[in-house]
Protein backbone atom coordinates (compact mmCIF):
# COMPACT_ATOMS: atom_id res chain seq x y z
CA UNK A 1 0.00 0.00 0.00
CA UNK A 2 3.04 2.23 0.48
CA UNK A 3 3.48 2.01 -3.26
CA UNK A 4 0.01 3.46 -3.87
CA UNK A 5 0.81 6.40 -1.59
CA UNK A 6 3.91 7.21 -3.63
CA UNK A 7 1.99 6.97 -6.88
CA UNK A 8 -0.68 9.33 -5.55
CA UNK A 9 1.96 11.77 -4.31
CA UNK A 10 3.74 11.69 -7.66
CA UNK A 11 0.49 12.20 -9.53
CA UNK A 12 -0.63 15.08 -7.35
CA UNK A 13 2.71 16.88 -7.70
CA UNK A 14 2.49 16.44 -11.47
CA UNK A 15 -1.14 17.56 -11.43
CA UNK A 16 -0.21 20.70 -9.51
CA UNK A 17 2.57 21.57 -11.93
CA UNK A 18 0.48 20.84 -15.00
CA UNK A 19 -2.51 22.79 -13.68
CA UNK A 20 -0.27 25.81 -13.29
CA UNK A 21 1.16 25.30 -16.77
CA UNK A 22 -2.35 25.10 -18.20
CA UNK A 23 -3.61 28.23 -16.47
CA UNK A 24 -0.45 30.16 -17.31
CA UNK A 25 -0.80 28.91 -20.87
CA UNK A 26 -4.39 30.14 -20.98
CA UNK A 27 -3.26 33.53 -19.68
CA UNK A 28 -0.48 33.60 -22.25
CA UNK A 29 -2.90 32.83 -25.06
CA UNK A 30 -5.25 35.59 -23.90
CA UNK A 31 -2.30 37.97 -24.09
CA UNK A 32 -1.28 36.59 -27.49
CA UNK A 33 -4.82 36.91 -28.78
CA UNK A 34 -4.99 40.56 -27.81
CA UNK A 35 -1.56 41.36 -29.19
CA UNK A 36 -2.07 39.51 -32.48
CA UNK A 37 -5.53 40.95 -33.04
CA UNK A 38 -4.09 44.39 -32.35
CA UNK A 39 -1.28 43.82 -34.83
CA UNK A 40 -3.72 42.67 -37.50
CA UNK A 41 -5.87 45.75 -36.95
CA UNK A 42 -2.91 48.16 -36.98
CA UNK A 43 -3.11 48.72 -33.23
CA UNK A 44 -0.57 48.19 -30.45
CA UNK A 45 -2.66 46.23 -27.96
CA UNK A 46 -2.24 46.06 -24.19
CA UNK A 47 0.95 47.83 -23.09
CA UNK A 48 0.16 49.36 -19.71
CA UNK A 49 0.27 46.51 -17.17
CA UNK A 50 3.83 45.31 -16.79
CA UNK A 51 6.48 45.36 -19.53
CA UNK A 52 4.74 45.20 -22.94
CA UNK A 53 1.49 44.58 -21.05
CA UNK A 54 2.29 40.95 -20.31
CA UNK A 55 0.48 41.13 -16.97
CA UNK A 56 -2.76 42.21 -18.67
CA UNK A 57 -4.49 38.79 -18.40
CA UNK A 58 -3.79 38.71 -14.67
CA UNK A 59 -5.17 42.21 -14.27
CA UNK A 60 -8.27 41.07 -16.16
CA UNK A 61 -8.75 38.08 -13.90
CA UNK A 62 -8.29 40.17 -10.73
CA UNK A 63 -10.86 42.60 -12.06
CA UNK A 64 -13.29 39.74 -12.73
CA UNK A 65 -12.80 38.47 -9.17
CA UNK A 66 -13.92 41.82 -7.77
CA UNK A 67 -16.96 42.10 -10.04
CA UNK A 68 -20.44 41.48 -8.74
CA UNK A 69 -21.77 38.05 -9.60
CA UNK A 70 -25.24 38.58 -11.02
CA UNK A 71 -27.56 35.58 -11.33
CA UNK A 72 -30.86 36.19 -13.15
CA UNK A 73 -33.91 35.67 -10.96
CA UNK A 74 -35.48 33.17 -13.36
CA UNK A 75 -32.27 31.19 -13.80
CA UNK A 76 -31.79 27.66 -12.55
CA UNK A 77 -29.34 28.53 -9.79
CA UNK A 78 -27.67 25.12 -9.49
CA UNK A 79 -26.94 24.61 -13.17
CA UNK A 80 -26.14 28.25 -13.66
CA UNK A 81 -23.34 27.83 -11.14
CA UNK A 82 -22.37 24.39 -12.38
CA UNK A 83 -21.98 25.17 -16.08
CA UNK A 84 -18.76 27.23 -15.91
CA UNK A 85 -17.24 24.66 -13.56
CA UNK A 86 -17.96 21.89 -16.07
CA UNK A 87 -16.49 23.95 -18.88
CA UNK A 88 -13.25 24.79 -17.11
CA UNK A 89 -12.96 21.44 -15.30
CA UNK A 90 -13.26 19.47 -18.52
CA UNK A 91 -10.85 21.78 -20.32
CA UNK A 92 -8.25 21.17 -17.62
CA UNK A 93 -8.97 17.45 -17.14
CA UNK A 94 -7.85 16.72 -20.68
CA UNK A 95 -4.27 17.57 -19.72
CA UNK A 96 -4.14 14.48 -17.51
CA UNK A 97 -3.24 12.30 -20.49
CA UNK A 98 -1.13 14.69 -22.53
CA UNK A 99 2.56 13.76 -22.48
CA UNK A 100 4.65 16.92 -22.28
CA UNK A 101 7.95 15.09 -22.82
CA UNK A 102 9.14 11.50 -22.81
CA UNK A 103 10.51 10.46 -19.41
CA UNK A 104 13.12 11.32 -16.84
CA UNK A 105 15.09 8.48 -15.29
CA UNK A 106 16.18 9.08 -11.69
CA UNK A 107 17.81 6.20 -9.78
CA UNK A 108 16.57 3.75 -12.36
CA UNK A 109 12.95 4.80 -12.01
CA UNK A 110 11.26 6.23 -15.08
CA UNK A 111 9.13 9.29 -14.40
CA UNK A 112 6.86 10.09 -17.32
CA UNK A 113 6.09 13.76 -17.83
CA UNK A 114 2.34 13.98 -17.70
CA UNK A 115 -0.12 12.91 -15.02
CA UNK A 116 -1.08 9.70 -16.81
CA UNK A 117 0.68 9.89 -20.16
CA UNK A 118 1.03 6.18 -20.72
CA UNK A 119 -2.63 5.34 -20.22
CA UNK A 120 -3.57 3.15 -23.16
CA UNK A 121 -6.81 4.96 -23.99
CA UNK A 122 -5.44 8.51 -23.76
CA UNK A 123 -6.69 9.18 -27.24
CA UNK A 124 -10.28 8.17 -26.46
CA UNK A 125 -10.15 10.06 -23.17
CA UNK A 126 -9.44 13.33 -24.96
CA UNK A 127 -12.21 12.73 -27.50
CA UNK A 128 -14.64 11.95 -24.69
CA UNK A 129 -13.64 14.94 -22.62
CA UNK A 130 -13.90 17.45 -25.44
CA UNK A 131 -17.42 16.14 -26.06
CA UNK A 132 -18.35 16.54 -22.39
CA UNK A 133 -17.22 20.13 -22.69
CA UNK A 134 -20.34 20.93 -24.69
CA UNK A 135 -22.45 20.22 -21.59
CA UNK A 136 -20.97 23.26 -19.93
CA UNK A 137 -22.02 25.52 -22.78
CA UNK A 138 -25.44 23.94 -23.33
CA UNK A 139 -26.25 24.00 -19.62
CA UNK A 140 -25.13 27.59 -19.41
CA UNK A 141 -27.45 28.49 -22.27
CA UNK A 142 -30.38 26.59 -20.84
CA UNK A 143 -30.06 27.51 -17.18
CA UNK A 144 -29.75 31.25 -17.88
CA UNK A 145 -33.42 31.31 -18.94
CA UNK A 146 -32.59 33.74 -21.71
CA UNK A 147 -33.57 33.08 -25.30
CA UNK A 148 -30.26 34.27 -26.71
CA UNK A 149 -28.30 32.11 -24.30
CA UNK A 150 -30.47 29.15 -25.17
CA UNK A 151 -29.90 29.71 -28.88
CA UNK A 152 -26.17 29.82 -28.24
CA UNK A 153 -26.28 26.60 -26.24
CA UNK A 154 -28.39 24.87 -28.88
CA UNK A 155 -26.07 25.93 -31.65
CA UNK A 156 -23.13 24.70 -29.67
CA UNK A 157 -24.59 21.23 -29.22
CA UNK A 158 -25.72 20.99 -32.85
CA UNK A 159 -22.29 22.06 -34.00
CA UNK A 160 -20.57 19.62 -31.67
CA UNK A 161 -22.65 16.67 -32.89
CA UNK A 162 -22.02 17.57 -36.54
CA UNK A 163 -18.28 17.95 -36.23
CA UNK A 164 -17.59 15.25 -33.66
CA UNK A 165 -18.30 12.61 -36.32
CA UNK A 166 -15.84 13.86 -38.90
CA UNK A 167 -13.33 14.62 -36.16
CA UNK A 168 -13.45 11.07 -34.82
CA UNK A 169 -13.38 9.54 -38.28
CA UNK A 170 -10.44 11.66 -39.39
CA UNK A 171 -8.51 10.42 -36.36
CA UNK A 172 -9.16 6.80 -37.26
CA UNK A 173 -6.46 7.25 -39.90
CA UNK A 174 -3.86 8.02 -37.23
CA UNK A 175 -4.98 5.05 -35.16
CA UNK A 176 -4.78 2.76 -38.18
CA UNK A 177 -1.21 3.84 -38.85
CA UNK A 178 0.04 3.61 -35.27
CA UNK A 179 -2.32 0.76 -34.22
CA UNK A 180 -2.48 2.20 -30.71
CA UNK A 181 -4.71 4.47 -28.64
CA UNK A 182 -1.84 5.48 -26.37
CA UNK A 183 -0.65 9.00 -27.06
CA UNK A 184 2.88 8.05 -26.04
CA UNK A 185 3.03 5.27 -28.63
CA UNK A 186 1.64 7.58 -31.29
CA UNK A 187 4.32 10.16 -30.52
CA UNK A 188 7.11 7.57 -30.37
CA UNK A 189 6.08 6.30 -33.78
CA UNK A 190 6.61 9.73 -35.30
CA UNK A 191 10.30 10.00 -34.39
CA UNK A 192 12.69 11.37 -37.03
CA UNK A 193 10.28 13.49 -39.07
CA UNK A 194 7.89 10.58 -39.67
CA UNK A 195 5.12 12.97 -38.74
CA UNK A 196 1.60 11.81 -39.36
CA UNK A 197 0.76 15.02 -41.17
CA UNK A 198 2.77 13.78 -44.15
CA UNK A 199 0.95 10.47 -44.17
CA UNK A 200 -2.45 11.92 -43.38
CA UNK A 201 -2.73 15.34 -45.04
CA UNK A 202 -6.45 14.99 -45.68
CA UNK A 203 -7.13 13.67 -42.20
CA UNK A 204 -5.14 16.54 -40.73
CA UNK A 205 -7.12 19.09 -42.69
CA UNK A 206 -10.45 17.61 -41.60
CA UNK A 207 -9.28 17.43 -38.01
CA UNK A 208 -8.06 21.02 -38.09
CA UNK A 209 -11.41 22.32 -39.35
CA UNK A 210 -13.32 20.18 -36.85
CA UNK A 211 -11.05 21.38 -34.05
CA UNK A 212 -12.05 24.95 -34.82
CA UNK A 213 -15.70 23.93 -34.60
CA UNK A 214 -15.13 21.93 -31.41
CA UNK A 215 -13.49 24.80 -29.60
CA UNK A 216 -16.18 27.25 -30.80
CA UNK A 217 -13.55 29.47 -32.30
CA UNK A 218 -14.03 31.72 -35.29
CA UNK A 219 -14.99 31.08 -38.08
CA UNK A 220 -17.26 28.63 -36.22
CA UNK A 221 -18.01 30.71 -33.14
CA UNK A 222 -21.75 30.61 -33.68
CA UNK A 223 -22.59 29.85 -30.01
CA UNK A 224 -21.37 33.32 -29.10
CA UNK A 225 -22.11 35.15 -32.34
CA UNK A 226 -22.23 38.67 -30.92
CA UNK A 227 -24.20 40.41 -33.68
CA UNK A 228 -27.04 37.88 -33.54
CA UNK A 229 -27.08 36.51 -30.01
CA UNK A 230 -25.91 39.39 -27.80
CA UNK A 231 -23.19 37.32 -26.14
CA UNK A 232 -24.48 33.82 -26.82
CA UNK A 233 -24.37 31.26 -24.03
CA UNK A 234 -22.49 33.55 -21.64
CA UNK A 235 -24.86 36.51 -21.90
CA UNK A 236 -26.14 36.08 -18.33
CA UNK A 237 -22.75 35.44 -16.77
CA UNK A 238 -20.67 37.96 -14.91
CA UNK A 239 -17.71 38.08 -12.59
CA UNK A 240 -15.51 35.05 -12.25
CA UNK A 241 -18.17 32.72 -13.69
CA UNK A 242 -17.69 34.52 -16.98
CA UNK A 243 -13.96 34.40 -16.34
CA UNK A 244 -14.13 30.61 -16.10
CA UNK A 245 -15.81 30.37 -19.50
CA UNK A 246 -13.21 32.71 -20.83
CA UNK A 247 -10.32 30.66 -19.46
CA UNK A 248 -12.00 27.44 -20.60
CA UNK A 249 -12.15 28.73 -24.16
CA UNK A 250 -8.43 29.39 -24.18
CA UNK A 251 -7.60 26.16 -22.36
CA UNK A 252 -9.66 24.32 -25.01
CA UNK A 253 -7.76 26.07 -27.73
CA UNK A 254 -4.49 24.97 -26.15
CA UNK A 255 -5.87 21.43 -25.80
CA UNK A 256 -6.74 21.27 -29.46
CA UNK A 257 -3.32 22.62 -30.38
CA UNK A 258 -1.67 20.04 -28.12
CA UNK A 259 -3.78 17.28 -29.64
CA UNK A 260 -2.90 18.34 -33.18
CA UNK A 261 0.76 18.46 -32.20
CA UNK A 262 0.68 15.03 -30.60
CA UNK A 263 -1.20 13.30 -33.37
CA UNK A 264 0.13 14.97 -36.48
CA UNK A 265 3.30 16.88 -35.69
CA UNK A 266 5.37 14.48 -33.65
CA UNK A 267 4.44 15.74 -30.17
CA UNK A 268 7.58 16.30 -28.15
CA UNK A 269 9.88 14.77 -30.79
CA UNK A 270 12.84 17.05 -31.44
CA UNK A 271 13.13 18.19 -35.06
CA UNK A 272 16.66 16.72 -35.16
CA UNK A 273 18.26 13.59 -33.65
CA UNK A 274 18.68 13.86 -29.87
CA UNK A 275 22.37 12.87 -30.21
CA UNK A 276 23.15 16.30 -31.65
CA UNK A 277 22.54 17.81 -28.23
CA UNK A 278 24.74 15.15 -26.64
CA UNK A 279 22.05 14.26 -24.14
CA UNK A 280 21.21 10.81 -22.79
CA UNK A 281 17.79 9.26 -23.22
CA UNK A 282 16.03 9.85 -19.88
CA UNK A 283 18.21 12.76 -18.77
CA UNK A 284 16.64 15.94 -17.42
CA UNK A 285 18.24 18.05 -20.15
CA UNK A 286 16.66 16.00 -22.92
CA UNK A 287 13.29 16.10 -21.18
CA UNK A 288 13.56 19.89 -20.97
CA UNK A 289 14.45 20.09 -24.66
CA UNK A 290 11.46 17.89 -25.51
CA UNK A 291 9.19 19.96 -23.28
CA UNK A 292 10.35 23.15 -25.01
CA UNK A 293 9.81 21.59 -28.44
CA UNK A 294 6.30 20.53 -27.48
CA UNK A 295 5.47 23.97 -26.11
CA UNK A 296 6.78 25.72 -29.21
CA UNK A 297 4.73 23.45 -31.47
CA UNK A 298 1.62 24.04 -29.37
CA UNK A 299 2.33 27.77 -29.35
CA UNK A 300 2.50 27.85 -33.13
CA UNK A 301 -0.92 26.25 -33.36
CA UNK A 302 -2.39 28.58 -30.75
CA UNK A 303 -1.06 31.45 -32.84
CA UNK A 304 -2.65 29.90 -35.91
CA UNK A 305 -6.01 29.66 -34.12
CA UNK A 306 -5.78 33.34 -33.20
CA UNK A 307 -4.62 34.35 -36.65
CA UNK A 308 -7.57 32.58 -38.28
CA UNK A 309 -10.03 34.14 -35.86
CA UNK A 310 -9.03 37.66 -36.86
CA UNK A 311 -8.90 36.90 -40.58
CA UNK A 312 -12.01 34.98 -41.49
CA UNK A 313 -15.64 36.02 -41.07
CA UNK A 314 -18.10 33.78 -39.25
CA UNK A 315 -19.87 31.04 -41.20
CA UNK A 316 -23.61 31.23 -41.60
CA UNK A 317 -25.49 28.49 -39.78
CA UNK A 318 -26.58 26.63 -42.92
CA UNK A 319 -23.06 26.89 -44.35
CA UNK A 320 -21.73 25.40 -41.15
CA UNK A 321 -24.09 22.45 -41.33
CA UNK A 322 -23.49 21.97 -45.07
CA UNK A 323 -19.76 21.93 -44.52
CA UNK A 324 -20.00 19.51 -41.61
CA UNK A 325 -22.39 16.95 -43.06
CA UNK A 326 -21.96 17.20 -46.83
CA UNK A 327 -18.24 17.87 -47.11
CA UNK A 328 -16.25 16.88 -44.06
CA UNK A 329 -18.13 13.68 -43.22
CA UNK A 330 -17.80 12.09 -46.71
CA UNK A 331 -14.19 13.25 -46.89
CA UNK A 332 -13.35 11.69 -43.54
CA UNK A 333 -14.97 8.39 -44.58
CA UNK A 334 -12.93 8.54 -47.77
CA UNK A 335 -9.85 9.17 -45.66
CA UNK A 336 -10.56 6.08 -43.53
CA UNK A 337 -10.97 3.91 -46.65
CA UNK A 338 -7.82 5.25 -48.32
CA UNK A 339 -5.78 4.83 -45.14
CA UNK A 340 -7.04 1.30 -44.61
CA UNK A 341 -6.01 0.35 -48.14
CA UNK A 342 -2.65 2.02 -47.60
CA UNK A 343 -2.07 0.18 -44.33
CA UNK A 344 -3.06 -3.14 -45.96
CA UNK A 345 -0.60 -2.64 -48.79
CA UNK A 346 2.41 -1.19 -46.96
CA UNK A 347 2.32 -3.04 -43.65
CA UNK B 1 -40.60 29.64 -54.29
CA UNK B 2 -37.26 30.90 -55.37
CA UNK B 3 -37.81 33.13 -58.40
CA UNK B 4 -34.23 34.24 -58.86
CA UNK B 5 -32.70 30.83 -59.43
CA UNK B 6 -29.85 32.13 -61.56
CA UNK B 7 -28.05 34.31 -59.06
CA UNK B 8 -27.61 31.94 -56.13
CA UNK B 9 -24.48 31.62 -54.08
CA UNK B 10 -23.62 28.24 -55.60
CA UNK B 11 -23.53 29.66 -59.12
CA UNK B 12 -21.77 32.89 -58.23
CA UNK B 13 -18.72 31.16 -56.83
CA UNK B 14 -16.04 29.48 -58.88
CA UNK B 15 -14.80 26.00 -58.06
CA UNK B 16 -11.78 27.26 -56.16
CA UNK B 17 -13.91 29.64 -54.14
CA UNK B 18 -16.31 26.84 -53.32
CA UNK B 19 -13.66 24.71 -51.68
CA UNK B 20 -12.84 27.65 -49.38
CA UNK B 21 -9.25 26.76 -48.63
CA UNK B 22 -7.40 28.88 -51.24
CA UNK B 23 -9.52 31.89 -50.34
CA UNK B 24 -8.89 31.31 -46.64
CA UNK B 25 -5.16 31.13 -47.33
CA UNK B 26 -5.42 34.39 -49.25
CA UNK B 27 -7.20 36.04 -46.34
CA UNK B 28 -4.59 34.77 -43.91
CA UNK B 29 -1.86 36.14 -46.15
CA UNK B 30 -3.54 39.52 -46.15
CA UNK B 31 -3.71 39.70 -42.36
CA UNK B 32 -0.15 38.42 -42.07
CA UNK B 33 1.04 41.31 -44.21
CA UNK B 34 -0.96 43.71 -42.04
CA UNK B 35 0.64 42.38 -38.88
CA UNK B 36 4.06 43.78 -39.70
CA UNK B 37 3.03 47.23 -40.84
CA UNK B 38 4.09 50.40 -39.14
CA UNK B 39 1.64 51.29 -36.35
CA UNK B 40 0.10 54.75 -36.35
CA UNK B 41 -0.79 54.80 -32.65
CA UNK B 42 0.32 57.83 -30.63
CA UNK B 43 0.77 57.02 -26.93
CA UNK B 44 -1.15 60.14 -26.00
CA UNK B 45 -0.36 61.21 -22.44
CA UNK B 46 3.32 60.45 -22.98
CA UNK B 47 3.61 61.49 -26.62
CA UNK B 48 1.83 64.77 -27.11
CA UNK B 49 0.95 66.22 -30.45
CA UNK B 50 2.42 69.65 -31.18
CA UNK B 51 -0.08 71.40 -33.50
CA UNK B 52 1.03 73.65 -36.34
CA UNK B 53 0.36 77.38 -36.51
CA UNK B 54 -2.84 76.76 -38.46
CA UNK B 55 -4.43 74.91 -35.53
CA UNK B 56 -7.44 76.56 -33.92
CA UNK B 57 -7.34 75.73 -30.22
CA UNK B 58 -8.50 77.71 -27.19
CA UNK B 59 -8.92 81.43 -28.05
CA UNK B 60 -6.59 83.61 -25.95
CA UNK B 61 -5.80 87.29 -25.48
CA UNK B 62 -2.36 88.46 -26.59
CA UNK B 63 -0.32 89.91 -23.74
CA UNK B 64 2.32 92.47 -24.74
CA UNK B 65 4.43 94.34 -22.19
CA UNK B 66 2.42 92.98 -19.28
CA UNK B 67 -0.87 94.22 -20.70
CA UNK B 68 -3.49 93.01 -23.14
CA UNK B 69 -3.50 94.43 -26.67
CA UNK B 70 -7.28 94.48 -26.67
CA UNK B 71 -8.98 97.87 -27.03
CA UNK B 72 -12.41 96.53 -26.12
CA UNK B 73 -14.02 97.42 -29.44
CA UNK B 74 -16.43 94.52 -28.96
CA UNK B 75 -16.20 93.22 -32.53
CA UNK B 76 -15.31 89.72 -31.40
CA UNK B 77 -18.27 89.63 -29.08
CA UNK B 78 -20.44 90.93 -31.92
CA UNK B 79 -19.28 88.38 -34.49
CA UNK B 80 -19.23 85.35 -32.20
CA UNK B 81 -21.88 82.95 -33.61
CA UNK B 82 -22.16 81.09 -30.31
CA UNK B 83 -22.38 84.22 -28.15
CA UNK B 84 -19.46 83.00 -26.06
CA UNK B 85 -17.60 86.29 -25.59
CA UNK B 86 -18.54 89.09 -23.21
CA UNK B 87 -16.59 92.37 -23.21
CA UNK B 88 -17.00 95.45 -21.01
CA UNK B 89 -14.90 98.48 -21.96
CA UNK B 90 -13.32 101.07 -19.70
CA UNK B 91 -10.94 104.01 -20.10
CA UNK B 92 -7.21 103.94 -19.56
CA UNK B 93 -4.50 106.66 -19.58
CA UNK B 94 -2.45 104.49 -22.01
CA UNK B 95 -2.10 105.36 -25.72
CA UNK B 96 -4.84 102.95 -26.70
CA UNK B 97 -7.32 104.88 -24.47
CA UNK B 98 -9.69 101.92 -24.00
CA UNK B 99 -9.21 98.56 -22.34
CA UNK B 100 -11.51 95.67 -21.44
CA UNK B 101 -12.49 95.90 -17.78
CA UNK B 102 -14.10 92.52 -18.17
CA UNK B 103 -13.36 89.94 -20.86
CA UNK B 104 -14.95 86.53 -20.53
CA UNK B 105 -15.13 83.57 -22.90
CA UNK B 106 -17.52 80.78 -22.06
CA UNK B 107 -15.58 77.71 -23.20
CA UNK B 108 -18.72 75.58 -23.16
CA UNK B 109 -20.18 77.83 -25.86
CA UNK B 110 -17.05 78.41 -27.94
CA UNK B 111 -17.07 76.49 -31.22
CA UNK B 112 -13.46 77.32 -32.20
CA UNK B 113 -14.54 78.93 -35.48
CA UNK B 114 -11.88 81.63 -35.22
CA UNK B 115 -14.22 84.48 -36.31
CA UNK B 116 -13.14 86.57 -33.29
CA UNK B 117 -9.52 86.40 -34.36
CA UNK B 118 -10.43 87.13 -37.98
CA UNK B 119 -12.40 90.23 -37.11
CA UNK B 120 -10.01 91.63 -34.50
CA UNK B 121 -8.40 94.87 -35.79
CA UNK B 122 -5.59 94.76 -33.19
CA UNK B 123 -4.50 91.10 -33.47
CA UNK B 124 -5.43 90.98 -29.83
CA UNK B 125 -7.39 87.73 -29.72
CA UNK B 126 -5.91 84.65 -31.42
CA UNK B 127 -6.48 80.91 -31.39
CA UNK B 128 -3.79 79.11 -29.39
CA UNK B 129 -2.50 75.53 -29.67
CA UNK B 130 -4.13 74.56 -26.39
CA UNK B 131 -6.40 71.55 -27.00
CA UNK B 132 -6.55 69.91 -23.58
CA UNK B 133 -9.66 71.62 -22.28
CA UNK B 134 -11.21 69.95 -19.27
CA UNK B 135 -13.45 71.62 -16.72
CA UNK B 136 -14.66 70.32 -13.40
CA UNK B 137 -17.76 72.55 -13.36
CA UNK B 138 -19.76 74.84 -15.61
CA UNK B 139 -18.54 77.91 -13.68
CA UNK B 140 -14.90 77.05 -14.20
CA UNK B 141 -15.48 76.79 -17.95
CA UNK B 142 -16.05 80.57 -18.09
CA UNK B 143 -12.57 82.02 -18.46
CA UNK B 144 -11.85 85.57 -17.26
CA UNK B 145 -9.24 88.00 -18.55
CA UNK B 146 -6.43 86.74 -16.32
CA UNK B 147 -6.95 83.18 -17.50
CA UNK B 148 -7.10 84.27 -21.12
CA UNK B 149 -3.93 86.36 -21.20
CA UNK B 150 -0.97 84.61 -22.84
CA UNK B 151 2.43 86.27 -23.45
CA UNK B 152 3.03 87.13 -27.10
CA UNK B 153 6.22 85.02 -27.17
CA UNK B 154 4.13 81.84 -26.93
CA UNK B 155 1.89 82.80 -29.83
CA UNK B 156 4.48 83.49 -32.53
CA UNK B 157 3.44 80.49 -34.69
CA UNK B 158 -0.16 81.61 -34.88
CA UNK B 159 0.68 85.29 -35.47
CA UNK B 160 3.07 84.27 -38.23
CA UNK B 161 0.34 82.12 -39.79
CA UNK B 162 -2.19 84.95 -39.61
CA UNK B 163 0.19 87.43 -41.25
CA UNK B 164 0.82 85.04 -44.13
CA UNK B 165 -2.64 83.70 -44.83
CA UNK B 166 -5.26 85.97 -43.31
Amino acid sequence: MENLGWILLEASIKAFVILNIVLLGAAASVYLERKVSAAIQDRIGPNRVGPFGILQPFADVFKLFFKEDIVPQAADKLFHALAPVISLGVAIAVYAVIPFAHYVEINGVKYYLGIAPDVNIGFLFILAMTSVGVYGITLAGWSSNNKYSLMGGLRSSAQMISYELSMGLSLIGVVLISSSFSLNDIVLQQSGWKWNVFLQPLGFLIFLVSAFAETNRAPFDLPEAEPELVGGYNTEYSGMKFGMFFLAEYANMATSSAFITLLYFGGWQLPFPAEWLGLQEGSIGLALAQFTTFMIKVGIFVLFFIWVRWSIPRFRYDQLMNLGWKVLLPLSILNVILTSIGVLIFK
Amino acid sequence: MNINTENIEKNRMTFWEKIYLPEIARGLGLTLKRMFRQKMTRQYPEERWEPLGSYRGRPVLVEEGGKERCVACGLCSRVCPALAIEVQAAETPDDKERFPAKFEINMLRCIYCGFCEEVCPEEAIVMSKDYELVFASQESAIMNKEQLLVPIAQLQDRLEFLRRYK
